[in-house]
């Protein structure tokens, strides 16, 4: 530090950037929400370590051998994947300046996070119809709660797509639109990350257990 | 005493007048009081025309300074209620002897003792810490506000709502009976079916969203906006500590709400997570509750681990000794403090080789925490030590804290704490190392940086007489609890049976009267110095001759903080600076680029304390609509994109030659 102090000496230091420019907006937002994100992946952390923990407690009550049909879990999975696949054209064609592209793919993402809404409302109210409810052991707790918080994001993703399908109709795709688009991309990909955790240790090793 | 009532209304849920306290005179005195000193207040902001003010210059403000003050006001304020519940704790304590049941009833002592954790950790410690971080921090790295403005003002109500919770808890329905962390199964339904466990859940996740929110937000200030040439070995030490407890808060708040989440399922769905039948786990809560709790004792302490380095380094007149061990060890700390959650249960039985260890993690945090203290000393070695006020905090707490430190070491050894677990001698470690370092540091961080946030030094004999008090009175007050819990004395008692341990009691309780009187004397130092100010003005923003950027600037600093942001050519970069003989541009100034107040914090956070209240009351209708609202809010919010604007070049030259005469005169 010292030497550098020293190498600086020989020229006039300058002390204030007296030449400054805006800084252009919204420029920490990415950093942030990725952080955001981490903070969130912090929580299905927990959520999966309780599962862990208590996935094995049934309580004599019912097993996941018992409860889940892969075929509609599987069905559900291509739904968000699908959701992923479709959300990425929709960047595409934010890149290639086309708002009414991007709504449109927004709008078909929408669909499919909707469709895999409905077959997992589906598959709760059939589980709990038969009895497995959450009250039921701590096993059905911490699957609901596990499964359910997964939901819960689809569907505040899901208003989320819509209020920016609105916002880039109305707007078109200003920077802050853009960036917004972003913010909910990194969000959409990451429930389908998580997705597929719960997907592989809930429902496929649940099965083996 | 709200009894769990059978029926529950429609409309008002379990909330009826059965739970207003009317039969606690303690209470109802309390009410009366609160109510009046309220009813003045309002009465007094609405006389003096003050709405409008506060409004508009302090609640909506996306300053990071105003909000760091708003959030040093709510922190001493809800001090005064933690510190009435810990002295109602001594008082009983002292007199509950020889078949006298003293003047609390367990119910009231119950929520007592849990209301002042709670309050002392969430809504004294916390605050004040974020507060000094956010005060300081962007002024530290050269910026002109934290990196996300309104995301800064939001957090500080959300603060705010969950420290309203609490108090409502005070006279409306009680608070929870089960110790700050609330253990399941004694929190679940079964034990605790009453609204009080319902209050601490709301409260801690209301303000928990504020914690979280603004850790990100400084974590990103820190890493986005330094000035340019402040490298990451350049940054002032306060903003590494700040950079790495804000790091802690990310990593660690969302297990708290995890947590709190899971048990609010318990109580709420009837789920079975931590209920001892049908497979429930009551030791995952614990667990879990203290991943998140260790981290959390380091996140109050690293920020003061800062301000003591710049303390010591300032009033010792050099450049803070081993910087860079400095910088590694509080990296070492933060890391660590994810290794020893579990020696807060030793006596679990998780067995040898796991008690063994967490012991020994927990003991080699010492070594990182010993490597800071030698070089506070090392600084001071040889310095020209000025013993102002918060010179005088740091060498007390220097004093104070390896006591704590060492106890604490003790406790970490498994055989010893099998002994020594849920003692009072507990109790007096850590409030050994929360008084004798969190608290000693933000007194010393008050006293340092209150004349750059006001324009004005604190008054030194009001601030030595409460600095002795709460010296003397901390250790008046807890090393008799380190000798009664070497006795065996549990903690959380409410009346005793051996009389010869009632002088210890009595002496403790003569020690909190003392702080009392030194909390007294640190009002009354801030109303003297108000009235001094005059005297004690600040002309040229650099009262202490100060070795980092804060001191460049005016006291208190312009909106903007810089005119020009400064370039970074060393560590201590203000020394630096006038070392080699800085010229202050006085023309060429440009338009700022700055972001714009707003309302919708405030009431947002309004929303979510309605909703929190419904929430515990089992107010269901009310709880989906303010939800609903507050989901509508925060879209609504986003349709407004024109949330900047610019200071004129005019304005800026004009506030920067005010400054000009006072500098010349100070020269």
């Amino acid at each position: 530090m010292m030497t550098n102090a020293m190498a600086t000496q020989a020229s006039p230091v300058r002390f204030y950037d007296t030449e400054e420019h805006d800084h252009p907006e919204g420029g920490s937002t990415m950093l942030g929400f990725w952080i955001y994100l981490m903070s969130d992946c912090l929580i299905f952390a927990i959520l999966f370590a309780c599962f862990a923990v208590l996935g094995g407690n049934y309580a004599a009550g019912p097993s996941p051998a018992d409860l889940f049909e892969l075929p509609l879990v599987a069905l559900n999975t291509a739904m968000l994947l699908f959701s992923s696949i479709t959300y990425g054209f929709a960047m595409l064609s934010m890149q290639a300046g086309r708002p009414g592209a991007t709504r449109a793919w927004l709008a078909v993402t929408a669909v499919f996070g909707l469709a895999f809404l409905s077959i997992e409302l589906y598959e709760f109210a059939h589980l709990i119809h038969i009895g497995a409810t959450p009250q039921r052991s701590a096993f059905l707790s911490a699957f609901f709660t596990l499964v359910g918080t997964h939901g819960l994001h689809v569907t505040f993703g899901l208003i989320w797509i819509v209020t920016l399908i609105v916002q880039v109709g109305r707007r078109g795709l200003i920077p802050a639109n853009q960036r917004r688009l972003m913010c909910l991309s990194l969000f959409w990909h990451f429930l389908d990350v998580i997705w597929i955790g719960v997907f592989t240790f809930v429902y496929l090793m649940g099965v083996l257990r | 005493m709200s009894a769990p009532s059978a029926v529950v209304s429609p409309i008002f849920g379990r909330l009826s007048l059965d739970a207003l306290p009317l039969h606690e005179p303690i209470l109802v005195t309390t009410f009366a009081a609160v109510a009046l000193g309220g009813v003045a207040l309002l009465a007094l902001l609405t006389w003096f025309r003050l709405w409008g003010y506060l409004w508009k210059e302090w609640f909506t403000s996306v300053d990071h300074k105003k909000i760091g003050i708003m959030y040093m006001v709510l922190g001493l304020v809800m001090l005064l209620r933690g510190f009435a519940d810990a002295i109602m704790m001594r008082l009983q304590q002292a007199l509950a002897f020889n078949g006298s049941e003293g003047y609390l009833n367990a119910h009231h002592y119950d929520q007592i003792f849990t209301a002042h954790g709670v309050i002392m950790i969430f809504f004294v410690a916390m605050p004040l810490v974020t507060g000094i971080m956010n005060y300081v921090v962007p002024l530290q790295i050269g910026a002109r506000d934290v990196s996300f403005p309104f995301l800064n003002n939001f957090s500080f109500w959300m603060t705010t709502a969950g420290a309203v919770l609490v108090m409502m808890s005070l006279f409306v329905g009680e608070f929870a009976r089960t110790g700050w962390l609330a253990y399941p199964p004694l929190s679940g339904l079964a034990y605790s079916p009453d609204v009080g466990v319902d209050y601490y859940i709301w409260a801690l996740q209301i303000a928990g969203v504020g914690t979280t929110l603004s850790g990100i937000n400084l974590i990103v200030t820190i890493v986005k906006l330094r000035a340019p040439g402040m490298t990451m070995m350049r940054m002032p030490v306060f903003t590494w500590t700040s950079l790495c407890t804000n790091v802690l808060i990310v990593a660690s708040f969302p297990v708290l709400t995890a947590v709190l989440t899971l048990l609010s399922l318990d109580r709420y769905v009837g789920t079975n997570f931590f209920t001892n039948d049908f497979g429930g786990n009551p030791m995952m809560y614990v667990n879990l509750i203290w991943i998140w709790g260790h981290p959390e004792v380091y996140i109050l302490i690293l920020p003061l681990f800062g301000v003591f380095s710049e303390v010591t380094s300032t009033f010792s007149g050099k450049r803070l000794f081993g910087y860079t061990s400095m910088v590694y060890a509080t990296v070492v700390i933060t890391i660590l403090s994810y290794l020893v959650w579990l020696h807060h249960f030793f006596t679990m039985g998780s067995g040898a080789s796991v008690n063994s260890f967490f012991g020994i993690t927990t003991m080699v945090i010492s070594i990182p925490t010993g490597a800071k203290l030698f070089n506070w000393l090392f600084t001071m070695y040889r310095g020209r030590i000025r013993f102002e006020l918060p010179m005088m905090w740091t060498v007390a707490f220097m004093l104070t804290f390896v006591v704590g430190g060492m106890t604490g070491v003790l406790l970490a050894v498994p055989p010893a704490d099998f002994v020594l677990h849920n003692s009072l001698f507990l109790i007096a470690h850590f409030h050994n190392v929360i008084i004798g370092g969190v608290l000693f540091g933000l007194f010393a961080a008050i006293n340092y940086w209150f004349p750059k946030a006001f324009g004005f030094k604190l008054d030194v004999f009001w601030g030595k007489v409460s600095f002795w008090c709460w010296v003397v009175g901390f250790w008046m007050a807890f090393m008799p609890l380190y000798i009664l819990g070497l006795m065996g004395v549990t903690r959380r008692m409410r009346v005793f049976d051996d009389p010869s341990l009632q002088i210890w009691f009595v002496v403790a309780g003569v020690g909190a009267v003392v702080i009392a009187i030194g909390i007294a004397a640190m009002l009354i130092q801030f109303v003297v110095s108000f009235m001094r100010r005059e005297a004690l003005r600040d002309v040229d923003g650099d009262p202490w001759n100060g070795r980092t950027l804060e001191w460049s600037t005016s006291s208190p600093p312009p909106e903007y903080n810089f005119a020009f942001t400064p370039i970074i050519h060393d560590l201590d970069a203000w020394h630096d600076m006038k070392r080699r003989g800085h010229e202050r541009p006085v023309a060429g100034f440009r338009p700022i680029h700055m972001p714009k107040n707003t309302g919708t914090g405030v009431v947002l956070s309004a929303i979510s304390l309605v909703c929190g209240f419904a929430l515990v009351w089992h107010i269901w209708w009310l709880a989906a609509l303010s939800f609903l609202a507050i989901l509508v809010t925060a879209i609504t919010h986003t349709f407004n994109y024109n949330r900047d604007f610019h200071i004129p070049a005019a304005t800026v030259a004009a506030t920067e030659s005010e400054r000009a005469p006072a500098l010349v005169a100070a020269e």
